[in-house]
C-alpha cells in the first residue's frame, strides 16, 4: 500500500526546493555580476528594475528568444541533451542535503529532507562524478576543436579533483561515523568540523571550486585559450542551461560545505533553516570573492597542485584522523 | 512490486549492454554503458546492498567510464569500420557463448532446484558491509589492494619517456 501523505509531501518538498534553488540561482548570477563590479570599481547591472533586479528575468527572456542553432556535422541528440545533463546532476544532488531540523506539522514529524540515504556522502560524490557527462559529450558533440579542447579539459580536471574531494571527505565519516547527511549535522552539535579538521575543510573548498569550474580552476572554459570552451557552439537558452548549472553547481557545493564542515543548521538566537541559509549564502560569497582576486591557473598548475600536492595531503590527513580518533577512543 | 522493477532494470542493462557492443561510434557505445551500469546499480540497490550500488556508479560510471572517455576524445576515434569477412564469422562466437551460458543455467537448475529461489533478501548496510570486508575479508582485500600496486608501478615503468628508461638502461 502507498502511503498517500507521505508521496505528497516529497512532491512538495520537490518543488520548493526546485523554486528555491533555481531562483537562487538566478540571482546568484546577479549578485555575482554586482559584486565583481563593486571589486572593480564599477556599478554593475542597474538598468532593470529597482537595483538591477530584474536583470535575471531580462536575461531569462532575451535567451529564450535567441536561435537554437545546432552547428553542421554536430552529434544532433548529445548535443541538445547534454546541457540538460550538466543542470540535472546539479539539481539532485539536492535530494539528500537537510536543510533544517524535522519539523513537527498536525502530530507529524516531517523530515527537512528529501530522502535520508544511509550512503548519502556516496550519493552526492556519485552525482558530482556524473556532473563531467554534461560537460565532455557537450564539448564533444559540438563538432569543433575549442569544444573538444575544452571538454578534455574537463574531463582530466574533473578526475583529478573527484580523488582528493572524496579522500577530504573520509575524516567527516569518521568523526561522524555515518555516511547519513543528517547524522553528520548532527554529530556537529557541539563544534562543526571546520574547527576540529580544518586541513580537510580546506582539501574540500579548494576541490569543490575546482569541481564547480570557478575561478581560478576555470580552465576548462578559459576565454583566452580556447573562446569559451565547452560552451563555445551553444547559443539561447541552452547555453543558459549550461551558465544556470554552474550557479546551481555553486549552490548545492555550498549547501554540502555546510553540511559537512559548517555544522549545517545548528547555531544560536536565529532559526536552523536561517543559518543553514546565511552559510550557504557565505560559501557562495567567498566563491565570488575568489574570482574577483585570483588570476587563473595554467593547466600544468592545475594538475601538478591537484596531484602532488592537494592528493598527499589529504592521504596524510586519513592516516592523522584515523590515528588520532583511535588514541582518543583509547 | 520489487519483482516488476527488477524485470525492467534486467531489461533496460540487457538492451543498453546490447546497443553498447553494436554501435559503431565509440561514443555512443561509452553512453550506451554508462546507461547499462545504472541499471545494474539500482539492481544492487533493490537487492539491499546501496553501498555496493553506490560505489558501482562512483567508480565504474563516475570514473572508469570517465577515463574511457577522455580515451577516446584524446585519441579522435573515428567510428569502426565494418568488419570484412563472412556473416557467420561475426555471429558465430556470441551464440556460442550464449548458449554455453545458458547450458550452465539449466544444468544448475537441474542438479539442484533449490538454486532457482536464489539467495534470500538480505539487506546489507554499511556497517556490515564494512565490518565484512575489513575484518573476515581482510586478507583477501590486501592482496587485491598489492595487485593494484603492482598494476600502478608497471604502467610508471611503462609509461616513462624512452629518454629516461635508456637512462636506466
Amino acid at each position: 500500500m502507498i502511503d498517500w501523505v507521505t508521496l505528497l509531501l516529497i512532491v512538495i518538498k520537490l518543488v520548493v526546493i526546485l523554486a528555491v534553488v533555481l531562483s537562487m540561482a538566478a540571482y546568484l548570477v546577479l549578485a555575482e555580476r554586482k559584486i565583481l563590479a563593486r571589486m572593480q570599481l564599477r556599478h554593475g547591472p542597474n538598468r532593470v528594475g529597482p537595483f538591477g533586479l530584474m536583470q535575471p528575468l531580462a536575461d531569462v527572456i532575451k535567451l529564450l528568444t535567441k536561435e537554437d542553432v545546432v552547428p553542421a556535422g554536430a552529434d544532433r541528440w548529445i548535443f541538445l541533451l547534454a546541457p540538460a545533463l550538466a543542470a540535472l546532476t546539479a539539481l539532485l544532488a539536492f535530494a539528500v542535503v537537510p536543510f533544517s531540523p524535522p519539523v513537527t506539522i498536525l502530530g507529524r514529524e516531517i523530515p527537512m529532507v528529501v530522502i535520508d540515504l544511509n550512503v548519502g556522502v556516496l550519493y552526492f560524490l556519485g552525482l558530482s562524478s556524473l556532473a563531467v557527462y554534461g560537460v565532455a559529450l557537450g564539448g564533444w558533440a559540438s563538432n569543433s576543436k575549442y569544444s573538444l579542447l575544452g571538454g578534455i579539459r574537463g574531463l582530466a580536471q574533473l578526475i583529478s579533483y573527484e580523488l582528493s574531494m572524496g579522500l577530504a571527505l573520509v575524516p567527516v565519516v569518521l568523526q561522524a561515523r555515518s555516511f547519513s547527511l543528517t547524522d553528520i549535522v548532527m554529530a556537529q552539535q557541539g563544534l562543526p568540523f571546520l574547527v576540529t579538521n580544518p586541513i580537510a575543510f580546506f582539501i574540500f573548498v579548494v576541490s569543490v571550486a575546482a569541481e564547480a569550474r570557478r575561478v581560478p580552476f576555470d580552465i576548462p572554459e578559459a576565454e583566452n585559450e580556447i573562446v569559451a570552451g565547452f560552451h563555445t557552439e551553444y547559443s539561447g537558452m541552452r547555453f543558459g542551461l549550461f551558465f544556470v548549472g554552474e550557479y546551481i553547481n555553486m549552490v548545492i557545493l555550498g549547501a554540502v560545505t555546510t553540511v559537512f564542515f559548517l555544522g549545517g543548521w545548528h547555531g544560536p538566537i536565529l532559526p536552523p533553516f536561517v543559518w543553514f541559509a546565511i552559510k550557504v549564502l557565505a560559501v557562495a560569497f567567498f566563491f565570488i570573492w575568489m574570482r574577483g582576486t585570483l588570476p587563473r591557473l595554467r593547466y600544468d598548475q592545475l594538475m601538478h597542485f591537484g596531484w602532488k600536492f592537494l592528493i598527499p595531503l589529504a592521504l596524510i590527513n586519513v592516516l592523522v584522523t584515523g590515528a588520532v580518533l583511535l588514541w582518543l577512543g583509547n | 512490486m520489487a519483482t516488476i522493477i527488477f524485470y525492467i532494470l534486467a531489461m533496460t542493462a540487457l538492451a543498453a549492454t546490447g546497443m553498447c557492443i553494436t554501435r559503431r561510434n565509440p561514443v555512443h557505445a561509452v553512453i550506451y554503458l554508462v546507461n547499462s551500469l545504472f541499471a545494474v546499480a539500482l539492481i544492487f540497490y533493490l537487492l539491499g546492498a546501496p553501498l555496493v550500488a553506490a560505489w558501482e556508479v562512483i567508480i565504474y560510471a563516475g570514473a572508469v567510464m570517465v577515463l574511457f572517455l577522455f580515451i577516446i576524445m584524446m585519441l579522435e576515434l573515428a567510428p569502426t569500420e565494418q568488419p570484412q569477412g563472412a556473416g557467420w564469422r561475426r555471429w558465430a562466437p556470441v551464440l556460442l557463448f550464449s548458449l554455453i551460458i545458458l547450458g550452465c543455467t539449466v544444468a544448475l537448475m537441474a542438479v539442484d532446484p533449490d538454486a532457482a529461489e536464489g539467495v534470500p533478501t538480505y539487506y546489507a548496510s554499511p556497517r556490515i558491509f564494512g565490518y565484512t570486508l575489513f575484518q573476515e575479508y581482510a586478507l583477501a582485500v590486501q592482496i587485491v589492494s598489492f595487485q593494484l600496486l603492482y598494476a600502478a608501478v608497471g604502467a610508471y615503468y611503462v609509461g616513462r619517456t624512452p629518454r629516461r628508461r635508456q637512462e636506466a638502461g
